[in-house]
């Protein structure tokens, strides 16, 4: 359930964080999304940055400018009127994912994890439309869900230290594409040739919370025809 | 604005790389707002040579950085003290301005205090803004000088602007450049998780001296010392949420890690932020030191953060007093 008043946690003095609900779901994070437009529209002098999540907004300010309690005002005026706003339509992308082999080297794992074939996995995989609740953790790099609950899975145990651009991993009921080499737990399964973060591109990110993402299997060779 | 070469890389030591104030507003991105960690030092070093202070320079992590002048300009080193040299024989003084010769070098010799130097030049550094900032962003790779640390044979440009002619030599007062210990008080404001912390953990953690581990970078400090215990029933990890530099987290193993500007998210509780008017410092934290952390009210860091301010508007002001009758003129290169 969404709070009936945001809940605001103090980051030090230079932040605030504004909690509106207590667990992932869409509801809430589309309450997320709504806030962000509207305090977007009507920024404060002093205004550092806002950052969205899955069910809070860090917003960074200048604390010699703005102070916490002018900063809670006009957060509580905007979030009053939290229902008023009518979000665009959410974009529908399709992530062609090339699954398995050295693409998505955990997919063999997670079958087994499951007790199923590495094809039931992929069509689990792409049964669902899903819905990316925020952009964090490297550049680009979207959090989605939920996962069919026949593929929620443990994180592994150690993280690689580098996984490639593109990679496609699950943890538990999310999913996610990492757009950037880094480390990282996600159980790897597949690949897309997709370029999800251009530093030059404006927007730099290819997705942003509140869309809609549909993956769809493609074979090794469409992977380097997209790569070209 | 046309462009001069200005240093040449002879030795980039551990780690140098382009860092400005930093990339603020893409946050939804998942881009973390880098920049020098010791934004205090940065300021300075800018205003010393004139720059806006919010331009790039150099930041030198702990050793080995030696650089070829290419073309007169001013230069001034803040921060850390590294032992600065001119041409192997002449120390150079830190928190001043200086202006070098064509075939000057630049040269650090040791490690006298704190962990970050700024080296900062007249004109800047000319690299492209990658989403307004000039800050390399190195787990990804984008900004700065390539996205890369900087490397033996690298030329770095600045803006051409007209160089001091008289070596006029401007200073940061002394009285006011931060000492650096080895024994840091960090000033603390509890929260964003605190009430999932046990009051005894609580008191733990502001009177316990925690040490500084060997995993401390641009991302992160690690700190070691005595556990930090979630409250009962409390689950491992929280909803993701926006992070911002000074947050003090704590994952399964209960030892305290302070996040710094290369983390945009995180699903840790934090138990308490430092304090932005003490932030500078945790750039000049290195492995082997030890924090202790005070708590204060949010009143007092405004304060605390007014002081510092006050401090390089008088600096500034006084400087741009002085400069009206001299030839480092700052109005030229505010452009």
């Amino acid at each position: 359930m969404h709070y009936d008043k945001p809940l605001y946690r103090i980051m030090g003095d230079c932040s605030l964080i504004v909690e509106l609900g207590d667990k992932i779901n869409p509801e809430i994070n589309r309450r997320v999304s709504a806030l962000t437009v509207l305090l977007e529209g009507n920024p404060l002098d002093g205004l550092m940055d806002i950052v969205p999540a899955y069910r809070s907004i860090l917003v960074i300010y200048q604390p010699l400018k703005i102070n916490v309690r002018a900063l809670k005002k006009w957060i509580d005026g905007m979030e009053e009127k939290v229902m008023e706003i009518h979000l665009p339509e959410p974009e529908t992308i399709d992530i062609p994912v090339v699954y398995g082999g050295r693409y998505g080297p955990d997919l063999e794992w997670v079958s087994q994890y499951h007790k199923i074939t590495p094809e039931e996995v992929i069509r689990l995989h792409t049964v669902n439309t899903y819905h990316v609740y925020m952009i964090g953790f490297t550049p680009g790099f979207p959090y989605m869900g939920e996962l069919p609950e026949e593929l929620e899975t443990p994180r592994k145990e150690t993280p690689r230290t580098e996984i490639p651009e593109g990679s496609v991993g699950i943890a538990q009921r999310q999913t996610g594409i990492y757009p950037v080499v880094s480390p990282g737990g996600w159980q790897i399964i597949g690949c897309s040739p997709l370029n999800l973060f251009n530093p030059n591109h404006d927007p730099p990110a290819l997705l942003k919370a509140g869309d809609m993402v549909r993956f769809s299997p493609i074979d090794e060779e469409d992977f380097r025809h997209w790569k070209k | 604005m046309e462009k001069i070469k200005t240093l040449e890389i002879l030795s980039p030591g551990l780690l140098s790389t382009v860092q400005d104030i930093g990339r603020f507003g893409f946050g939804r991105y998942g881009v973390a707002s880098s920049g020098a960690v010791d934004k205090f030092s940065l300021r300075v070093g800018n205003i010393l040579v004139g720059n806006r202070e919010n331009e790039a320079c150099l930041e030198v992590t702990l050793f080995g950085l030696k650089v070829r002048v290419i073309t007169d300009t001013v230069i001034a080193i803040t921060g850390a003290d590294f032992d600065p040299y001119i041409n192997d024989d002449k120390p150079l003084k830190m928190w001043t301005a200086h202006l070098l010769k064509k075939g000057d070098i630049i040269s650090f010799r040791g490690l006298k205090s704190g962990c970050r130097s700024c080296l900062a030049i007249k004109g800047g550094i000319s690299v492209p803004a990658v989403m307004e900032s000039k800050s390399t962003n190195l787990p990804s790779g984008f900004g700065g000088l390539e996205g890369r640390p900087l490397k033996k044979g690298d030329i770095i440009y600045s803006d051409c602007t007209s160089p001091n002619k008289t070596g006029d030599v401007r200073s940061f007062p002394i009285d006011w450049i931060p000492h650096y210990s080895k024994e840091w008080t960090l000033q603390i404001i509890f929260g964003p998780q605190d009430e999932q912390f046990s009051e005894k953990s609580k008191d733990v953690f502001v009177k316990s001296i925690y040490n500084v581990s060997p995993k401390a970078d641009r991302t992160g400090i690690r700190l070691t010392g005595p556990v930090i215990e979630k409250i009962p029933g409390a689950g491992e990890s929280i909803i993701s949420e926006g992070v911002i530099s000074g947050a003090i987290q704590i994952p399964g193993d209960g030892q305290p890690i302070i996040i710094l500007g290369e983390t945009v998210t995180g699903g840790y509780r934090k138990i308490a932020t430092v304090i932005s008017a003490d932030l500078a410092l945790l750039g000049q934290l290195k492995p082997g030191d030890t924090v202790k952390f005070k708590q204060v009210s949010l009143d007092e860091a405004y304060m605390a953060l007014q002081d510092v301010e006050d401090k390089m508007k008088r600096f500034k002001d006084g400087l741009f007093y002085d400069v009206a009758n001299s030839s480092l003129s700052l109005s030229d290169t505010n452009i």
